[in-house]
Parts: structure tokens; sequence; C-alpha cells
């Protein structure tokens, strides 16, 4: 009885490692389970990331013609340009 | 104002060439390291060979420390395009736009889809889908620097394009001329191959190491084998575009040309310096009082710069004043007609204000190259548009010293590389480099050596397109934002602390990875 609920289990088991996004899953799954020096790479990765995006990028770098039409950009461009003669 | 906005473009441009030269400490180690990973690991899949499997896990161990930690810097670079080059990006306009999406879309996902299945899929995908992922993870890594490179040639040589004066952007006309102008090519070319160099060096380096310290000498030796072999190979294709890009420099940026060689009077049969010694600026005013001492090599200029040991090299003075027996004109008259164009610009901006119709259109004719009087204002005037916004006819002289010595530590590393890597083949092929200790030791200080050139070479293409954002049409000062100058100078040294961890931190695992050394090894 328990070796027929084996099978039964592995064989669905097996169905489902079929399915690609499954394998697709499983695969990055155990490689990211199985890193070593990928962990401290990924913790840098991150904090890095976190950094540029949420720090650097919403503090600091806001884009001078953001929200602007290419008409309205193309207006401040020019008398930008004029302005400089 | 005025001086808090040059005070801003000159913290924009010290911000821009920080970030630049950090992420230039992590590109070129990816760009050839992921050649080289690709090549053991065929040899594993050639010959089965358990040996090259280890050998190539453990370089693509130190490879994934130089990808973790050096990707996404570059994506400062953009932000700093939106933020403090603003009327940069918007003039620019689709030129930029193109390559970066198409390196984005294209280039990023090929590279980091495979990059998993090559960390990830040693055990679980068959050997032939492996060496597939790692190759298409090299040619993910290298296509992203041909976007990018092909965006900076744009810059250094705008083809492929025309002027809308309405949003006063640059649209592109032309996707091939843009993709394939001759700056273009060289530029990836001779980037691609000295970035292959400088990983031959580090692979070499590295090596040398093991050898000195007498562990895993078998690794050591192949790894050197194959590295010595592959730098040689490279920096003589190197060498060959670098002497391309003097010859393309000579056309298309004579004054970069003439910088590069601190030439201030221009000559036929002109003699290439090989080094020299410059006299401080206030003193250099022709070619008699420039140097010091300095040591040449007769026609040689000439010939490489046009392919005619006899050919007339223009000098820092003809650029500047003009010489009307070589067809060359004068900066002043340069400026003259970029003033024109920049009224033009401002009358249409008044009549846009103003609604009116009639400027407006005899403006926009100016600006059609379609037009006979478009053909002839945009060939006359709009093509020295930059030059209207010139104090005087010196600001067209970029940093002369800056270029002379950078252009010289670049081709003398480079030189040195290429003697270094054949020697060293020649020497472990005889089996006698073990015993080359001061050769080794060699070996391993050429590390740096390698990233100084690499720096350098950018510095003479960057620094010598100055003062010129894109070259004849856009100052860097007019390309910079309003903005205050406080906040560019805060994000700079944030960004000096942010780059300086990550690169301390990319160098300390690397240096515990190299003495951990190759996992598995039976040696």
């Amino acid at each position: 009885m328990i070796e027929r609920r084996y099978t039964v289990h592995a064989a669905m088991k097996n169905r489902k490692e079929r399915i690609l996004p499954c394998r697709i899953f499983r695969f990055y799954y155990d490689g990211f389970r199985e890193m070593t020096l990928g962990k401290t790479l990924w913790a840098i990765l991150l904090i890095k990331l976190f950094v540029i995006f949420v720090i650097l990028r919403l503090l600091f770098f806001p884009d001078a013609l953001a929200g602007k039409s290419e008409e309205e950009r193309g207006e401040i461009v020019r008398s930008e340009l004029i302005k400089h003669r | 104002m005025v001086t808090d906005l040059m005070q801003s473009v000159e913290w924009s441009r010290a911000q821009f060439a920080l970030t630049a030269i950090y992420h230039w400490l992590f590109v070129p180690l990816t760009l050839g390291l992921s050649v080289l990973c690709a090549l053991m690991e065929t040899q594993y899949y050639r010959t089965g060979d358990l040996f090259w499997k280890r050998t190539a896990q453990f370089w693509m161990r130190l490879f994934a420390v130089n990808f973790a930690i050096g990707v996404a810097t570059g994506l400062i670079l953009e932000f700093e395009f939106g933020t403090n080059w603003s009327n940069y990006s918007n003039f620019v306009g689709d030129i930029f736009g193109a390559p970066l999406a198409i390196e984005g879309i294209m280039a990023f996902f090929l590279e980091s889809t495979f990059f998993a299945v090559m960390f990830f899929g040693w055990e679980k995908v068959s050997r032939g889908f492996h060496l597939s992922a790692t190759w298409l993870t090299a040619i993910g890594a290298n296509l992203s620097a041909l976007w990018i490179l092909v965006a900076n040639s744009w810059m250094q040589y705008p083809v492929g394009c025309r002027f809308d004066i309405a949003t006063v952007r640059n649209e592109m006309t032309s996707f091939w001329d843009v993709l394939l102008s001759p700056v273009a090519i060289n530029k990836f070319s001779h980037t691609v191959t000295s970035s292959f160099l400088l990983a031959a060096v580090f692979v070499m380096g590295v090596s040398a190491w093991y050898l000195l310290k007498g562990r895993h000498r078998r690794m050591a030796r192949s790894s050197i084998a194959l590295a010595s072999a592959f730098g040689f190979v490279f920096s003589l294709a190197a060498a060959f575009s670098g002497d391309r890009s003097g010859a393309i420099v000579a056309r298309v940026q004579p004054m970069k040309l003439a910088a590069m060689e601190a030439l201030y009077d221009g000559r036929e049969a002109a003699p290439l310096t090989l080094f020299g010694i410059l006299r401080p600026e206030e003193a250099r005013t022709s070619d008699d009082d420039a140097f010091h001492f300095k040591v040449e090599i007769p026609k040689m200029l000439s010939l490489m710069s046009f392919r005619d040991a006899g050919a007339y090299v223009p000098g820092i003075n003809d650029l500047v004043e003009g010489n009307e027996a070589r067809g060359i004109l004068p900066t002043a008259l340069k400026m003259e007609r970029g003033r024109h164009a920049i009224e033009q610009l401002a009358r249409y901006h008044t009549a846009r204000k103003t609604g009116d119709t009639a400027v407006m259109q005899e403006v926009e004719r100016l600006f059609d190259r379609d037009t006979p009087e478009g053909e002839a204002f945009l060939r006359d005037c709009f093509a020295y548009f930059g030059y209207g916004y010139l104090e005087s006819p010196r600001d067209a002289v970029p940093n002369v010293p800056l270029l002379f010595y950078a252009f010289r530590v670049m081709v003398g590393a480079g030189g040195f590389l290429l003697l270094l890597c054949a020697a060293v083949w020649w020497l472990n092929r005889r089996q006698r480099l073990d015993k080359q200790r001061w050769l080794l030791r060699v070996m391993i200080l050429s590390i740096p050596l390698a990233y100084l050139a690499s720096q350098a070479g950018w510095i003479v293409a960057e620094a010598g397109r100055q003062p010129w954002a894109i070259q004849d049409l856009l100052p860097v000062h007019v390309a910079g934002s309003y903005i205050g100058s406080t906040p560019v100078a805060v994000t700079f040294f944030l960004f000096l602390a942010l780059f300086t961890a990550l690169l301390a931190a990319e160098i300390g695992i690397l240096c515990r990875q190299i003495k951990i050394g190759p996992k598995e090894s039976n040696e």
C-alpha cells in the first residue's frame, strides 16, 4: 500500500516536472538554494540596486524634462539653447 | 546664476567622469573573461576532460563576482543624462534611445537568461546546451557593449540624422548609417579587443600568483597557455584597430589628433612623437616651443593618419586660425556661422510665441535638407552650430597635456602587454615560465597596468572630444541642465563612496576566491 502511494506520488511529481514552467521554476529554485558564493553576491547586488533605484533615483535624480510633451520639451530646450548665446 | 550654472556643469562633468571611470573598471573584464570561460568550456566539451570543466568553473566564479558587482553601475550614467544633461538628452533625440533600448531588450536579456543556465545548469542540462549558454552569455555581454559604443560614436561623429527645429531633437534618418559609421565600427572593435587583452592579462596574472605559490600548477599553466595566446592575438587586433582609429580621427576629429600629438603647426611628412615633456600651457604657442624635449619618428604621423608619408597633417594653430591654402576654415568664421544658426533658432522661437507662421515657415525651410536654401544652410551654418557658443577660438582646443600623456600611457602599456603575452606564451610552451619568478611578478603587476591602459584610452576618446558633448554641434556647457551645483556636488561624493565600496567588495571577494582556488582539484 505504502509502495503504491509512493509510486502515485512519484508519477504525479514526474508529470509536474514535465511541465515547462515547473521545470524552469525548479531550475531556478534549486540553483538559488544551492548557491554559496552567490548568496553574498546577491546580497551586494540587492543592496546596490536599492541604493541606485530607491535612494539615488528618487531623492537625487528627478528627470528635469519628465512628464512634458515633446513640444513642451522642445520649447524648454530651445529657450535654453538661445539663452546660452 | 551663471556662475552657479558653470559650477553645476563642472560638477556634472566630474560626476560623469567618475561614474564612467568606475563603471569601466568592471566592464572590460566581463567582456573578455566571458569569452575566455567559453573557450575553456569548449575545451571541456571537445575533450571531455574534467580538468577543463573545473578550470572553466573556477574562472566563471571570478567572472560572476565581477559581473554581479559591476552590473547596473552604468544605469547611473543614464540617470545623469536625464538630470544633469537634460539639454543634451533632448538634443540627441532618438539617436541614443534606439541603441540603448536594443541594448536593454536584446543584449541584456540574452545575457541574463543564459547567465543563469551557465551557473545553475552544470548538472541539469546537456553539455552542448550548457556550452551554448556560456557562449550566448559572452555574445550577449559583447552585444551590450556594441549598442552603448554605437551611441557614444554618434557623439564623436553625428551621422544618419536630421535636426527637427520644432522639437529641438535629432531624428534618426538611417539606423544603418548610425550603426555602421566608421567611428562606431572601429570604436567597437578597438574597445572589445582591448577588453579581451585586459581579461587575458587578468587570467595570466592570477595564474602567475598560483605558480609563485606552487599551487594548482596544471590549471595555472593551462590557463596561461590559453590566455597568453588569446591576449597576443587580441593585442595585435587592438593595435590594428587603434591604428585605424588614428586614421579615422584624422578625418573626423582633426583637433583631437592635433592635441593628442601636441602638434601646433601643421606640416607635410609630419613626425610622430614617441615621447616628450611638454612645456607649461602659456609657453606653448608653436612646435618650436611646445616641448622641453621630444623623441620623434619622421613622417610616421602622416603615414598613420592618411596612409601617405608625405601627407599634410593640420596642427592646433591651423585649426584655430585657419589655413586658406589647405582649405581649413578659421574657428572664428565657424563661430560666426554657428551664431547665425542660433539666431535662426531664436527667430523661430519668437515666431512660435507670437504665432508668426510666415517666419516659422521661412526658418523651417532653412532646417529642411530637401530645400535648396536648407541644403546650403545646414552645410554652411548648422554644421557649426556648437561653435556659436564658444567665446574664443581657443575654446575649441581640448586639454593638450592630458591627451598627449594619456595617449602615450595607452599605447606604451598596450605595446608592453603585447610583448608580455608573446614572451609568456613562448616560455610557458617551453616549460620555462615557472623558473622566471621575476616575470611571474611582472605578470601580476601587469593587471593594474592593463586597467590603466584601458582607462587612458577612454580619457583620450572623451577628453579629446572636448569642448563638445556632440562633435561641433553642442558644447558641454550648453548641454548641461539649469540645476543647482550643491545637489550635484553631494551626489558626486555619494557616488564616490558607493563605487569605492563596490570596488573594495569586488577586490576583497576576488582575492578570497583566488586564495580558495579551483574546487575539486586533485592536483
